[in-house]
């Protein structure tokens, strides 16, 4: 359980909740209830037939033998990619959204970078006649513009957030600001293992239908459930804490965090927060964040939107602070040739932040008998415009 | 704890007016004026915003005067240089307001003693929260004599105000509603009854009511429930609008307190 939030709210010196006072009761009630909320019996129920019919769980854990042959090894892929609306995201929307009508909300905020959360938050918004606003960069919503129109034909508002860079950080400071403005009817969505305490454990536990599956699938398919290695890429994390979740006290489970580095993690244009961060305060909790000398938050930079963040999740940072995951570092080259290679190899196009969790396979050596399982956290129809623009196909 | 903001509210003092305004704003150096020109004009507080990249608790307004600032190339060791170069004229006390990042990162115990060393009375930080706070940060304000102030809104509930009350020395927040900074045009019904209510509550600590004060008016209207007020938003768009700031911050402080 060490690796887990304690009762204060922390995940060793990470965690806890830095929020204004007027955010104060909203945060108190989730956090007093949640965990009675989401393992009440009614609750299961529901989230666990929507996971099935609606978002297609289980999702496969796919043996990709050309991969395998290619690393001389055992790779599995763990199909998020294949959940509806296109990655993982949804997971935790699907939850999110059941909890906000048992707290007895009625409209619903959230940030997104990319969009995949947004759409993921339109989605469950639509499904449950929910209003829904989703903050969003203005800088991103120009980037993402079929995702902006997707939220749309879903029937939510989008809102640039004009502060800042106007990127996600903003959005993420936008939709705060609404919620503080609107505490009594709206519940804030957070799509990440971030924010205040209860949101990065709620979150995690959300999306810990991932590891769960894994070592379900695993026990069927090899007759054991601990995989050698486990891959996932981190922005704010959250595909990373559900991949990980049920093999946190497994400690001969490696598990390994995929970061963006951008053109270089020295580069100045990185997100590589572990690499480039020191301890700090950001949207609501103690992490590992990019900033200037002066504590001033530091704009990151990726190729791929949904890893451009300039924090992590605070249990992430925790892994990474006692050594319990391994962090790398992956160039947006490099993330873009595993791209490319899985899409020839196995005819998966990937998300490019899921390829990033790709790349990282090529920092580490491989017994042939290791099992190894790499999150496909998202597809990569959303970025056929990076990878047009990259080209080199 | 003795200091020059627990003297203001020790003095029986009534409508008592803190103003707000972010160092670096309008121009790296106007901090110093704009210091002199409030206690001129009758202001009783005077609060310096520490500018920060992600301000969520503020408004337009003052997100811009933090993004101006920190593009005008403020930072908090220049901002504790500002106060030492105020306190060689200024009476009155000061606080400084900002959010809990930067002064992790510039060290809490050598923030306190800086601060404290320079003339600092006070401190807010509005997502600082009252666990951390009692743990990390209230034995090293204690030291030297700095009070640290919490904010409550209409939404936090009596058991919450009596502890934030009992852990308090100075004064308390009050948040007018439920929101983020900015100017507003006059207060609604539930204010006043969540003014009241706090009136009613005889604290032990006096309470300033705080956004959406803009003018003369809202402030009599708050002074007249606590012991006075704050304003922000409002002094903020008075001097981005100015092209003489002393004269302006002056006038603005000497309005709000003039009787209508």
């Amino acid at each position: 359980m060490k690796y887990t939030v304690n009762e204060k709210g922390y995940y060793g010196k990470f965690g806890g909740a830095f929020i204004p006072e007027m955010l104060y009761p909203n945060v108190e009630e989730l956090r007093t209830r949640y965990l009675d909320i989401i393992y009440e019996a009614g609750f299961q129920k529901e989230f666990q037939k929507l996971l099935r019919d609606y978002v297609g769980r289980p999702t496969p854990l796919y043996l990709a033998k050309r991969l395998s042959e290619k690393y001389n090894t055992n790779i599995y892929l763990k199909r998020e990619d294949l959940c509806h609306t296109g990655a993982h995201k949804v997971n935790n929307t699907i939850g999110q959204i059941l909890l906000a009508r048992r707290l007895g909300k009625q409209k619903i905020i959230a940030e997104t970078g990319a969009g995949q959360h947004g759409v993921a938050t339109a989605t469950v918004c639509a499904l449950m006649g929910m209003e829904c606003v989703v903050y969003m960069g203005k800088i991103d919503m120009e980037r993402q513009r079929p995702n902006v129109e997707r939220m749309r034909i879903l029937g939510a508002t989008v809102v640039p957030a004009l502060s800042g860079s106007m990127t996600l950080k903003d959005a993420t400071n936008e939709a705060m600001r609404h919620w503080i403005n609107n505490p009594t009817d709206t519940h804030y969505i957070i799509g990440s293992v971030v924010g205040p305490h209860p949101y990065p454990d709620m979150v995690a536990r959300f999306q810990s239908v991932i590891s769960e599956e894994m070592k379900k699938q695993l026990q069927e398919e090899i007759g054991n459930p601990f995989p050698d290695y486990v891959f996932a890429c981190v922005g704010g994390g959250s595909n990373a804490a559900g991949a990980f979740y049920h093999f946190l006290n497994d400690e001969h489970v490696t598990l390994v965090a995929a970061e963006a580095a951008g053109h270089g993690v020295d580069s100045g244009e990185s997100a590589a927060t572990t690499a480039l961060g020191k301890p700090g305060v950001l949207h609501g909790s103690k992490t590992i964040l990019m900033q200037t000398d002066d504590g001033q938050v530091v704009e990151p930079y990726s190729i791929s939107a949904g890893l451009d963040y300039p924090g992590i999740g605070p249990q992430h940072a925790h892994l990474f602070d006692v050594g319990r995951a391994k962090f790398v570092s992956i160039t947006d080259e490099e993330a873009m040739n595993a791209g490319i290679e899985l899409s020839r190899s196995e005819g998966i196009i990937p998300a490019i932040e899921s390829a990033h969790a790709l790349a990282a396979m090529n920092k580490f050596t491989f017994e042939k008998d290791d099992v190894v399982v790499v999150n496909l956290s998202g597809r990569g129809d959303k970025d056929l415009e990076t990878y047009i623009r990259w080209g080199k196909y | 704890m003795k200091n020059r903001i627990t003297d203001v509210f020790a003095s029986g003092k009534k409508n008592i007016l803190s103003v707000y305004y972010t160092a670096g704003f309008p121009t790296l150096n106007s901090t110093v004026a704009i210091a002199e020109a409030l206690e001129k004009g009758g202001a009783d507080i005077i609060e310096i915003g520490i500018p920060y990249s992600d301000p969520v608790a503020d408004g337009p307004t003052i997100q811009e005067s933090n993004k101006i600032a920190l593009d005008n190339g403020i930072n908090l060791p220049m901002i504790l240089e500002q106060v030492k170069t105020i306190r060689k004229t200024v009476k009155l006390p000061i606080i400084l307001m900002g959010y809990v990042n930067p002064v992790i990162q510039y060290g809490i115990e050598k923030f306190a003693k800086d601060a404290s060393a320079a003339g600092v009375d006070g401190v807010i930080l509005p997502d600082l929260p009252m666990d951390a706070f009692l743990e990390e940060y209230k034995p090293v304000f204690d030291a030297v004599n700095l009070s640290n102030t919490f904010l409550i809104s209409p939404t936090t509930s009596e058991e919450r105000i009596r502890r934030i009350d009992a852990v308090t020395e100075g004064f308390i927040y009050a948040v007018s509603a439920s929101s983020i900074t900015g100017a507003k045009a006059d207060f609604a019904g539930p204010q006043l009854q969540y003014f009241d209510k706090l009136k009613q509550m005889k604290l032990k600590n006096p309470f300033l009511i705080g956004f959406g004060i803009s003018n003369n008016a809202t402030f009599a209207t708050a002074s007249s429930y606590g012991a006075g007020a704050i304003v922000g938003s409002a002094f903020i768009n008075v001097l981005k609008a100015s092209t003489n700031i002393s004269a302006d911050a002056q006038a603005f402080a000497t309005s709000l307190k003039t009787k209508a």
